[in-house]
């Protein structure tokens, strides 16, 4: 089992969203997160004083698969999520010992 | 703004009931901008975790300052035994007394006769707005308690005693024994060049602009002031907050004439170009200075040319209001840089924009009167009256201002602890948070009083609270 991370812009959530349903993912979690790469942050101006904001909006998505799905995942969460440009994110794969469906009580791979 | 009311002797004269519905309506215009126009523009220039101390200023303002002006806050600016051009006695209308007549503002022209409880309620929001006003200068970092005492002590010593000297027959005035009649001279008891200020350029604006950098100076910085973000939490609030206050300004300029007539009409049309002028002045200066034009540069130039117009607003011609309104936005927006310069944190611009403009309307008023400005051929007395009326309200205000402000540090202390002050002022001061997004559970109960101090010993989450 696998849990697939991924750091996205915002605005791709939709269509992200929608790829992975095509795919057959049956189930997600979103959080908004703030965060810099290559990017960095912006610049914003309050009657004359400016400010850097370092911390860029971004949406933390998180998908739990079954090992043999994880590559394939990361690939339809990488293709939804590019637009080319910088800030563009990342997505990365970690391996999951355990998981339990809190409802019934099932767990490992049944829980997914 | 006329500031002798003639109390009629006839008893068969009966009020003018267009004058009085108008400035009855006026007056709650002029509550609007206090509650809640200037506290959402101020409260969404602070920062998340002091909005609510931010308002609750504005709220206290209008509690304590009401109070005051009804037991001896219009005796002593409107009374009729004045003492030495400076003050009336507190105690001739002391809990408005003798105020259930009616008065005409305007000497017996055949209109515009008022109750004087009209004149006394449209005044009573003045004094509410002006105190709410310093309160910009000090966000983040005093005691609510300290500013409870301020306010009734300002708004005595500060406050009434100016609004008597401009509008209340007294030395800012345009009386025989007022400044401009001691130095210009006078005809049959009227100074002959009389000093403008329709609405309260000097009275309202400069007034608390004074105010705020003295307190400013007086309380302090903000703990990281100058080197930590303290940009504006919530633009849409300040914009809200910026047109309330535009509307509820309708009320407190064309509202001063006493009166729905055609002068009254004029100020609402040069209090409304003045604003569309100072806007796009600020506008400008920022787009060349900073390459944008931003949301709360175009609120702040709203502000800064309604304050700008107020004492003006009688005495222009609709393009000259238009004249006063650009210069008025752009050196405020050259004025806001003043603080990290001097290091000053008089944090959300209360000198930059209500002083610098209050400052500059109230000379421009000389400027550009069309009856007597320097720029229509009347010569350089009008301007010159302008200047001195202008420096004495600066004076009396600061001076004033000071004693106070330093009494309360000596006393009571203005700050709030530095730890309390970075994890935020709401919370320690007010016990409450502007905003709950994470509805992040909690239980009932704790405080003494509330319902949970009687909820059985099982603790409830509340429901939904857990997402």
């Amino acid at each position: 089992m696998k849990l697939v991370t991924a750091i996205i812009k915002p605005h791709q959530l939709d269509e992200v969203k929608e790829a992975l349903e095509a795919f057959g993912i049956q189930g997600m979690t979103i959080s908004e997160a703030q965060g810099y790469g290559r990017q960095r942050g912006h610049s914003e101006v309050y009657r004359g004083a400016e400010y850097t904001v370092d911390f860029v909006p971004k949406t933390r998505l998180e998908v739990l698969v079954d090992d043999m799905d994880s590559s394939s995942v990361l690939d339809v969460i990488l293709k939804a999520a590019q637009t080319g440009r910088i800030g563009d994110g990342k997505v990365w794969v970690t391996p999951v010992e355990d998981i339990a469906r809190v409802r019934t009580g099932e767990r490992g791979v049944e829980a997914i | 703004m006329s500031p002798t009311l003639v109390p009629l002797a006839d008893a068969a004269e009966t009020v003018d009931y267009a004058a009085t519905t108008f400035l009855i309506v006026c007056a709650s215009f002029v509550l609007l901008m206090t509650i809640p126009g200037l506290a959402l523009f101020y409260g969404g220039l602070t920062r998340a975790k002091s909005i609510l101390n931010m308002m609750m200023m504005s709220f206290g303002a209008a509690g304590v300052v009401g109070i005051v002006y009804v037991l001896w806050g219009y005796s002593m600016s409107f009374g009729t035994q004045d003492v030495a051009g400076i003050i009336a006695n507190p105690f001739e209308k002391f809990g408005l007394a003798g105020t259930d007549g009616i008065v005409n503002p305007f000497g017996y022209e055949g209109y515009g006769n008022i109750p004087e409880l009209a004149f006394v309620g449209f005044q009573m929001t003045f004094a509410i707005i002006t105190v709410a006003l310093i309160s910009g200068a000090v966000a983040d970092r005093i005691k609510f308690s300290t500013w409870l005492v301020f306010a009734p002590l300002w708004v005595t010593l500060a406050y009434f005693p100016i609004a008597h000297m401009v509008w209340g027959g007294g030395l800012l005035g345009g009386g025989e024994t007022s400044l401009s009649g001691l130095v210009f001279g006078s005809t049959d008891g009227e100074a002959n060049v009389a000093p403008i200020d329709f609405a309260g350029g000097t009275v309202v604006h400069i007034n608390a602009g004074m105010a705020a950098l003295v307190l400013a100076l007086v309380v302090g910085t903000r703990v990281g002031f100058g080197k930590v973000p303290m940009r504006p939490h919530n633009v849409p609030l300040v914009m809200i907050g910026a047109g309330l206050l535009w509307f509820g300004w309708f009320g407190f300029n064309a509202g001063s004439e006493l009166a729905a007539d055609e002068t009254a009409a004029l100020v609402w049309v040069n209090t409304t170009v003045a604003t569309c002028a100072a806007m796009l002045g600020w506008l400008v200066v920022e787009k060349i200075r900073d390459g944008h034009a931003t949301s709360v540069g175009a609120a702040s130039g709203v502000v800064a040319g309604l304050v700008a117009i107020t004492p003006a607003c009688g005495s222009l011609s609709p393009v000259g209001s238009i004249v006063l309104g650009l210069v008025a936005g752009g050196l405020a927006a050259l004025a806001v840089g003043l603080k990290y310069k001097f290091g000053y944190d008089d944090s959300l611009d209360v000198v930059g924009v209500h002083l610098v403009a209050g400052l500059w309307g109230t000379v421009g008023a000389g400027l550009l009167a069309t009856e007597g400005g320097l720029f229509y051929g009347g010569g350089f007395e009008q301007t010159a009256v302008q200047i001195l009326v202008a420096i004495a309200a600066l004076l009396v205000s600061g001076v004033v201002t000071l004693v106070i402000a330093l009494a309360l540090k000596a006393t009571m202390g203005w700050r709030i602890p530095e730890d309390v002050e970075v994890s935020g002022i709401d919370q320690t001061e007010h016990a409450e948070s502007a905003y709950e997004l994470t509805a992040r559970g909690g239980r009932i109960g704790g405080a003494s009083g509330t319902a949970g101090a009687r909820a059985p010993e099982e603790t409830h989450d509340l429901e939904g609270a857990k997402g």
